[in-house]
């Protein structure tokens, strides 16, 4: 097969620039199969972040050709001919060459409030197939922050992340949300500080799910309508206050007993 | 110079976030330790990710025959009997509660019709005994144990890598030096007890469904710290990894596609495993293709087929058929459901696979079949524990997953992986917890030993010219696949024991370029000592071991020796370093209760 010209972007937090390397390719490569080439014979520095190559872990998320991929689930044979340009994620700082700091994700996992279920009968919870399958699509998420990164409120506007927990967390909520177990309520959080309300429900996310899920029908949309329910609803309103059931923060739930 | 690194003080610190590691933080943040998880790649991409059919679990959901003794029983015969009995008594014992334990912190495990955990049927077990979601199970597993972890507030140190172990004055161990991979900063770490939760060490075979993370890094820091690692030459060949194109090749296809109806044909179109059922085997496997289809709608109306068979046999008759010249055209064989099961039902049960297929081979697996042959999958060896605490022979030093031997015996049947990280990973944080509260922890670290693993691990910084790293293993991987793969031969296992010597030689020539901060060449050169001491013990045992049992084959001695099956092969060394001698001596195995003995002979 042709040789093909990888256009790579190198540097560091300080700065850097494109790279070229001319490598050959086989039938049925990856962007993966690719950089690893240039790794084990330009390059040996040259920093990429991967686990699995199967796309199951979600750690080799770039933008290819400007947009976002799994590297190793994207083949060289279905881009277009030319040369191909493979850039960090736009919207978490760069640590060296391909590989951000996607800590962000991890600081907004540490405030969502967990599943708080009720006593387990003896032998099991019984839960059915279509209860536990809305739940089950969401948890196909592999994390590869992909989403985040093409979501404008945080990729345009850096000091949104101070607030807005975006859409891999929404998914997360509504997850938990809908979990047939789960007595928290984490609507009000979900309002107020993780910033529901930002998105305007551009669909951007769910194009570039590599697992496919339907993250702004299946997991925004009816979140923001539980949310509107429980906020403006004067009756659920005055419902919760005196049930006093709502979780504010991920330590108040944590440290709440289940019933 | 001691001061000048960055510290950090814990109770238990766990190397290892998959599956075993994050279990055993759970149980010992249950215990109000302080805990904290050094990790070499981000949170929740471990290889616990890649499992995909199930966690087997005999609570008896589908058939209600099962329970934990026929569980213990299959776990046994799939071993060869070379297992730790008592791990695998525990193991069928608590590993319902584990996954029941998982469904209270948030997993969605797929239904029955009652709304009970379904159960799915896997090769050598004989009920339907694996818990699943699709055949997706080990995100499930891992993602519903992280979620757990980082709501206890557990302290995480993420792309830290390891470099070795380090004791006390006294042989117990204190800690372990590490470096942050972003920053190539070095970084020490105190803690009264350390759990190994590395994972396996697949990655020295050139032909893996090993991600770069399978370098042995626990088993080499084991051995290195006094140790034992056993088993270590049953190595899990899985029969079914994907062939082509080679850019995949070695990724795994779930056993679930065998599980749900499909079968095993070669180039002739003929289902060849009926052709290879081992007598052991025969009383309940089927003898037509009639009676096994049956099977599938009703066990009560024929026997199982041969296809789910343990995974030893299977991958050796797909070996045997390739080299009989019955292959597929990129050497494997042909994996079909699609003749077999509607395109609804393989979506619906296989949704990774369709588009694992889909998407990396252009295979439509509703339509056409799958192109499959043998991939390192996993090592039943690991480092010899006591069952009940996890503890290794080192004082201070646990480890339970993969990187634990004794388990799985000479053959790990598919799902008892998932189960084995959280009824060990939960043992190790007892143990752990336990040993710190008898007052008999370290309380400082050798600071030479940190020292002297800094050096080695800035070496190759100080050479200009000297080898590249990814070639070492390149090269390695082409050797152990040649000389220590799924058929193996006195000759050949010679070749490879001389060969790893002068790869000792390579490893110490490494030059690498560039700095520090997140460098994939020096990453790697510092992982290449682990894989050559693992790749050293690989081949003592297979060259001891002189004849065939589970993940071990000798085309020259190709029979089973009751004679083997009285002792594990252990291995230390004479040094403490990564490349002193290996020390082999014969452990002789676990005594085994009668009444556990009992179940053996009652249902064979």
């Amino acid at each position: 097969m042709a040789d093909v010209t990888m256009r790579i972007w190198r540097g560091d937090a300080n700065g850097g620039d494109f790279e070229n390397y001319t490598v050959d390719q086989n039938e049925g490569e990856v962007v993966l199969d690719v950089i690893h080439r240039i790794q084990a014979t330009e390059a040996p520095d040259l920093a990429c972040r991967w686990n699995c190559k199967a796309g199951k872990c979600g750690s080799c998320s770039a933008e290819i050709n400007g947009k976002p991929r799994l590297m190793c689930m994207t083949r060289m044979d279905q881009l277009p001919e030319g040369p191909v340009t493979v850039t960090p994620m736009k919207t978490f700082p760069i640590i060296r060459d391909l590989v951000t700091d996607v800590s962000f994700n991890f600081e907004q996992a540490k405030k969502v409030p967990a599943l708080m279920p009720p006593p387990m009968p003896e032998g099991g919870y019984i839960m059915f197939q279509e209860d536990v399958e809305r739940g089950q699509e969401f948890r196909k998420c592999i994390e590869c922050f992909m989403c985040q990164d093409v979501c404008h409120v945080i990729r345009d506007h850096e000091a949104n992340k101070l607030h807005y927990s975006g859409p891999r967390f929404f998914i997360r909520y509504a997850e938990l949300e809908m979990h047939p177990l789960d007595m928290n309520d984490r609507r009000d959080l979900v309002r107020e500080e993780m910033g529901l309300g930002y998105c305007n429900i551009t669909k951007c996310c769910t194009e570039v799910c590599p697992e496919h899920i339907k993250i702004t029908d299946n997991a925004i949309i009816p979140l923001k309508e539980r949310v509107v329910d429980a906020h403006y609803d004067p009756v659920a309103w005055l419902g919760r206050k005196i049930r006093r059931k709502t979780k504010t923060s991920a330590q108040d739930a944590a440290v709440q007993p289940a019933p | 110079m001691t001061s000048s690194y960055e510290h950090h003080d814990y109770d238990v610190l766990i190397i290892g976030a998959g599956g075993a590691g994050l279990r055993a933080a759970i149980e010992a943040k249950q215990r109000g330790l302080k805990v904290g998880i050094i990790t070499k790649s981000l949170l929740g991409k471990a290889h616990t990710v890649m499992a995909e059919g199930g966690m087997a679990a005999a609570m008896g959901n589908v058939s209600s025959e099962d329970n934990w003794k026929v569980h213990f029983r299959d776990t046994m015969r799939g071993g060869k009997f070379l297992n730790n009995n008592r791990m695998a008594e525990l193991h069928a014992k608590e590993s319902p509660d584990r996954v029941h334990e998982l469904e209270q912190w948030g997993a969605l495990f797929d239904r029955t019709k009652e709304g009970k955990i379904l159960q799915r049927d896997f090769g050598g077990h004989r009920y339907a005994r694996l818990a699943h979601v699709g055949d997706r199970t080990g995100l499930e597993l891992i993602r519903t144990l992280q979620q757990k972890v980082v709501s206890m507030d557990t302290d995480v140190f993420m792309e830290c890598k390891v470099l070795k172990l380090v004791h006390d004055g006294d042989g117990r161990i204190a800690g372990c030096v590490a470096y942050w991979r972003p920053t190539g900063e070095f970084v020490t770490f105190s803690a009264k007890a350390v759990i190994l939760a590395t994972g396996g060490a697949g990655k020295s075979w050139k032909f893996t469904s090993n991600s770069w993370e399978g370098t042995g890094d626990g088993h080499a820091m084991a051995l290195w710290a006094g140790a034992q690692l056993i088993d270590m030459e049953c190595i899990q060949f899985h029969p079914t990894g994907m062939v082509w194109p080679l850019s995949v090749r070695g990724l795994l296809v779930t056993e679930g596609v065998r599980g749900d109806g499909g079968v095993l044909r070669n180039s002739e179109g003929q289902r060849f495993m009926f052709n290879y059922v081992a007598p052991m085997f025969r009383d309940e496997t089927a003898e037509t293709e009639e009676e096994g289809d049956k099977w599938y709608d009703d066990h009560a109306a024929g026997r199982r087929p041969p296809e789910l068979l343990p995974r030893d046999e299977v991958a050796r008759a797909i070996n045997a058929e390739v080299k009989a010249g019955r292959g597929s055209p990129h050497g494997g064989v042909y994996l079909d459901i699609a003749s077999r099961r509607t395109p609804e039902f393989i979506r619906r049960r296989l949704p990774s696979m369709y588009h694992q297929f889909m998407e990396l081979a252009g295979v439509d697996i509703t339509s056409e079949s799958m192109e499959i042959g043998p991939t390192c999958h996993y090592i039943m060896g690991g480092v010899k524990v006591d069952a009940d605490t996890a503890a290794t022979l080192v004082p201070g030093l646990f480890a339970a997953g993969e990187v634990a031997g004794g388990m799985h015996g000479a053959n790990r049947l598919g799902g008892n992986s998932l189960s084995d990280l959280v009824v060990f990973g939960r043992r190790a944080g007892m143990g752990a917890a336990d040993y710190i509260e008898s007052g008999q922890a370290a309380t400082s670290m050798d600071m030479s030993e940190v020292e002297a693993a800094i050096k080695d691990a800035l070496a190759p910084f100080e050479k200009t010219e000297g080898e590249n790293p990814y070639d070492i293993q390149r090269d390695l991987q082409e050797m152990m696949q040649l000389n220590v793969g799924i058929i193996r031969t006195a000759s050949e296992i010679e070749d490879a024991t001389n060969q790893l010597e002068t790869f000792t030689q390579r490893v110490k020539n490494i030059a690498v370029k560039g700095g520090r901060a997140y460098n994939p060449g020096w990453n790697l050169a510092t992982d290449l000592p682990s894989m050559i001491s693992v790749c050293k013990t690989v081949a003592r045992g297979a060259s001891l071991r002189k004849e065939s049992r589970g993940g071990h084959t000798r085309e020259d001695f190709p029979k089973a020796d009751p004679e083997f099956a009285k002792f594990n092969f252990a291995h230390t060394t004479d040094g403490g370093n990564w490349d002193s001698g290996i020390v082999t001596t014969e452990s002789p195995l676990l005594p085994m209760p009668e009444e556990l003995q009992a179940l053996l002979e009652e249902t064979k």
